[in-house]
């Protein structure tokens, strides 16, 4: 038996047939190749799968695709817009965010969905935002500058774009 | 040589954009055309007799393609063990088979009984829930110092007392004993170093296929070493020529030893795919990577450190049960021996040292390096003891370690130390690390506070640790004498492209170290060109000449040094070509900033003059071949030996034991740094993962050995709100062995931050009047509040 869902995956519209038992993260992974969403422990622990749907963080492994019908999903491959990095991108690049790479989608899903909450997290609420986001290289210290140096950048660039509007 | 300043710069990361954008390839990211997946049955229990195994139902099961048990591949090899030890009379240690698929019985919760191959991993999992299995369970054992008692159900049939060697190391026992009973002082601990589950965020996953038509293998796996997995399966386990298999370890997450070693599910799949002409992929769910990659640590200890009135320590005395797990993993045998008992010399002048070790198999997942592999027991003894040592005496436990501390040698002018435990330091400076530590922990004032806090009834407190650790893995010969079946050099392939565009192949493998940039920096540092003109490449055995891979903290200090060999090579060829255009001698060309130039002239040829000279050569020295590409091996002369001093201020919530972790100060020496954002990054890492093994993380087996919090809702690592900022320092002895003076960076932080740890919670303790002198790892709360009640 399959069951048809309709999906936005970043701004792309998708129509297919699948199993009902299905997880979202396999439906993005091996249907939509979108293999930058990564699994690391299949329970919702360690947050490496962690993605936006409707603009919401969200945890796919243990989500089935046919409860995403209909739904909008940003994964860490649509992040960036019109070739222009996201500045949580390049703020773990800048901060050296990361190491072996594998828990960083995640986290940069998870910071981009504090960001949008909270534009001016100071560290406790950062480290609280992230703990459901496992990183076994960094210790989070330079996880934690990244998101602090994201939410400077996108505050100037608010204050600037404000500015030039207002001229 | 010349420099354009790269080395020593926080360069940013060129291996990032993959990563942040989602283009990394991880091995789970790779589907190959007609792929198969597996699933694998495994026994649920810790020992049991494999009565039947039944697959029929399974095989009629939709998109099975083949199951195969113990049964089909009984004529093939197991996976080997690279280290022998010897018992202390000499006999070589026991070393059952480690089978691809257990056909007698399973010896751990999680050993595989059959592997299950169908059309898609649903389908895989589905039909190893139907293949029925008539287990036999058989009474087990999970404490090392309990499973060599006489009487206790044995692993191995073959394997008398569960023992799998003794064997001791130092001074003889008579002249330790003879040091501890003159001792005004004996500070004793019985301890355990628990177990812990690696955990890498990537879950080991491996991809094999086999194609008939070139009668070729490839292997895409999760490993840290591909050509050393290469070889492991080739020579010792499937029999297959070398030079027909490719293994490929791509972006890898994360490995921190876990993914060091040969695993069965590697030689199998490998197996398999050619018997059914398909590719085959496997990844572990999260519930088998806590069953099957191999665990660390898991140490019983009883240690005692003898001091004389003034507080020199005279003598010291260890006896460990290592638990090695239900068989041996690739390097199991040498953690609790020689990466081990070798460090109890510490920083200190200890004049006499005996270890004795004895390493046991028990029904339990398989023992062997996790990040520091046996230095951390040996710091955490050692830290242990010093801080404990002086609360016992009533001295400083700072004031101590200055008393015991190796003075300061450069290992030039100065020579090496000679350790009463086989090895050589290298170059130290060990009160330095300390004196900073101090100053930047505030340590008079910080003495006030807690004084202060006493008195309002709140517990402070402050650990120190001061590690040394062996790296640089490792002189061949020297671990060839110590039981180690290979050597362990590292090979470093420069090929300079006509353009002058460089291509590097190194053997070591990045999995989060920032190899790709911190390997770009030497070359494009020693060779004079932008950094963007040189390109990494790593974990291929078809395109890497030969590699050992990563781990030890080696890769710089031995893969970096192979790749500096080949840029000597390049640069003396260079200079013969340069001399031959400009019409000099080539003692007489210098070259500086990618630039050969005859001495005292401003005649000069630039590197891609000479790049371009040595591949379409119409003016060439006659006697020299065209080309400029080099391949280097480098065998290091000694392990380098980097050391710190870690300090951790703790709260200690006295109603319910609480532990907060208030500041942590990590000065660190790794010798000279190349990029130290990233050195910081590693240290960052490894000292999170320390503070997990002192208060949060610990494989629990029950009785029956089942691992009771093998998931993540119930192994508790440190998250990034269980932590904070980690104030780092640098100090910097160069290794004088090494022409970049590099010491290794990838395990200190693990090695020194535990002990840090412990000791500031036991100082809080006795800051409130509690003497206790140990608590079990990790220090939950329950554990502090009980200790506090006696």
């Amino acid at each position: 038996m399959s069951i048809k869902i309709q999906v936005k995956v970043n701004g792309m519209s998708y129509t297919h047939e699948v199993e009902p038992r299905l997880l979202l993260v396999h439906y993005l992974r091996d249907v939509l190749q979108l293999t930058g969403t990564h699994i690391g422990c299949d329970t919702s622990g360690c947050g490496a799968c962690t993605i936006l749907v409707n603009s919401r963080a969200t945890k796919c492994c243990t989500l089935l695709a046919v409860q995403a019908d209909g739904c909008e999903i940003t994964t860490i491959e649509g992040l960036a817009q019109n070739g222009k990095l996201h500045p949580l991108q390049e703020a773990f690049k800048e901060c050296h965010g990361l190491q072996c790479g594998f828990c960083t989608p995640g986290m940069i899903m998870t910071a981009a969905d504090l960001l949008q909450q909270n534009p001016h997290p100071n560290e406790e609420e950062i480290r609280y935002a992230l703990e459901g986001n496992f990183c076994r290289c960094t210790g989070y210290h330079n996880i934690v500058k990244s998101v602090q140096y994201a939410a400077e950048k996108m505050q100037e660039a608010a204050v600037k774009t404000k500015e030039e509007a207002v001229v | 040589m010349s420099t354009n300043g790269y080395i020593g710069k926080s360069v940013k990361r060129v291996e990032d954009k993959r990563f942040i954008t989602g283009m990394g390839k991880y091995v789970d990211d790779i589907i190959l055309p007609h792929q198969t997946h597996a699933a694998f049955v495994r026994c649920p229990y810790a020992h049991a007799k494999i009565n039947s195994i039944d697959t029929e139902a399974a095989k009629a099961m939709p998109g099975v393609v083949a199951i195969f048990t113990g049964a089909d591949i009984a004529n093939v090899n197991g996976v080997p063990c690279g280290w022998q030890v010897n018992f202390k009379n000499g006999d070589t240690m026991k070393e059952p088979k480690h089978p691809l698929l257990v056909a007698d019985k399973g010896r751990h919760a999680g050993d595989a009984v059959a592997i299950v191959i169908a059309e898609s991993r649903e389908q895989a999992v589905d039909a190893a829930e139907a293949v029925m299995v008539d287990y036999e369970e058989l009474p087990c054992v999970v404490d090392a110092a309990e499973a060599v008692k006489p009487g206790m159900p044995l692993v191995h049939d073959d394997v008398p007392d569960n023992t799998c060697y003794d064997w001791a190391l130092g001074s003889p026992i008579s002249e330790v004993d003879e040091a501890m009973n003159k001792a005004a002082h004996v500070t004793t601990l019985e301890f355990v170093n628990q177990r812990m589950v690696p955990n890498a965020i990537e879950p080991r996953s491996y991809n094999s296929s086999y194609d008939a038509a070139n009668d070729k293998y490839t292997l895409y796996t999760s490993s840290q070493n591909p050509h050393l997995i290469r070889l492991l399966m080739c020579a010792f386990v499937l029999g297959l020529p070398e030079h027909k298999v490719r293994v490929v370890s791509p972006d890898v997450g994360g490995g921190f030893g876990s993914k060091m070693f040969h695993y069965t599910e590697e030689a199998l799949l490998t197996w398999c795919t050619k018997k059914i002409g398909r590719p085959v992929k496997w990844t572990a769910e999260r519930s088998e990577s806590f069953l099957l990659d191999a665990h660390g640590r898991d140490h019983i200890t009883k240690a005692e450190m003898g001091f004389d009135a003034s507080g020199r320590i005279t003598g010291l005395r260890v006896k460990t049960y290592a638990n090695m797990g239900a068989y041996l993993s690739t390097l199991g045998p040498c953690i609790p021996t020689y990466l081990h008992g070798t460090l109890l010399q510490g920083l200190y002048t200890t004049p006499k040292i005996n270890i004795d070790v004895t390493a046991v198999f028990t029904n339990t997942t398989p023992v062997d390096a996790y990040r520091g592999a046996g230095r951390p027991e040996a710091t955490y003894l050692l830290e242990r003891l010093i801080d404990l040592g002086a609360h016992e005496m009533n001295m400083d436990p700072a004031e101590l370690r200055f008393k015991n501390f190796i003075p300061p040698f450069d290992g030039v002018n100065q020579p090496g130390y000679q350790t009463q435990v086989a090895l050589q330091y290298d170059s130290g400076n060990y009160e330095g690390v300390l004196k900073k530590g101090l100053e930047m922990l505030g340590y008079h004032d910080f003495r006030k506070a807690q004084k202060e806090a006493a008195n309002n009834g709140k517990l402070l407190g402050v650990g120190f640790s001061t590690y040394i650790e062996a790296c640089g893995v490792a002189p061949s010969a020297i671990v060839g004498s110590l039981g180690l079946r290979a050597g362990l050099f590292e090979v470093g392939q420069v090929r300079v492209q006509p353009t002058g565009k460089v291509s590097v192949y190194t053997g070591s493998h990045q999995h989060g170290q920032g190899h790709e940039t911190t390997f770009a920096q030497v070359v494009a540092d020693k060779l004079g060109i932008a950094m963007e003109d040189v390109e990494i490449f790593h974990g291929d055995t078809e395109t890497v000449a030969f590699g050992m891979g990563t781990y030890g903290s080696r890769s710089l200090a031995v893969g970096g040094t192979a790749i500096v060999k080949s840029i000597e090579k390049i640069i003396e060829k260079g200079k013969k070509i340069a001399a031959h255009k400009l019409e000099a001698s080539a003692d007489d060309i210098e070259f500086e900033s990618g630039k050969f130039t005859v001495k005292g002239t401003d005649k000069s040829l630039t590197f891609g003059d000479i790049a371009l000279t040595a591949y379409v050569p119409h003016v060439y020295p006659p006697d020299l071949e065209p080309g400029l590409d080099f391949n280097s091996f480098y065998d290091p002369v000694n392990f380098t030996y980097p050391f710190g001093c870690h300090i951790a201020v703790v709260e200690v919530d006295k109603e319910t034991g609480t532990v907060k972790l208030q500041r942590f100060i990590a000065v660190d020496d790794v010798g000279n740094v190349i990029n130290p954002m990233i050195v910081e990054g590693q240290i960052h890492g490894g000292v999170v993962q320390g503070i997990g093994q002192a208060l949060f993380e610990g494989a629990e087996y029950d009785e029956n050995g089942q691992l009771t919090n093998g998931s993540y809702m119930d192994y508790c690592m440190p998250r990034a709100d269980d932590v904070p900022m980690i104030e780092t320092a640098s100090q910097v002895t160069p290794c004088p062995h090494n022409p970049l003076g590099v010491k290794g960076a990838g395990e200190a932080g693990a090695i020194g931050s535990t002990p840090a740890v412990v000791n500031a919670v036991i100082d809080a303790l006795w800051s409130g009047g509690h003497k206790v002198k140990d608590i079990r790892m990790p220090l939950t709360s329950e554990r502090v509040w009980r200790a506090m009640q006696n």
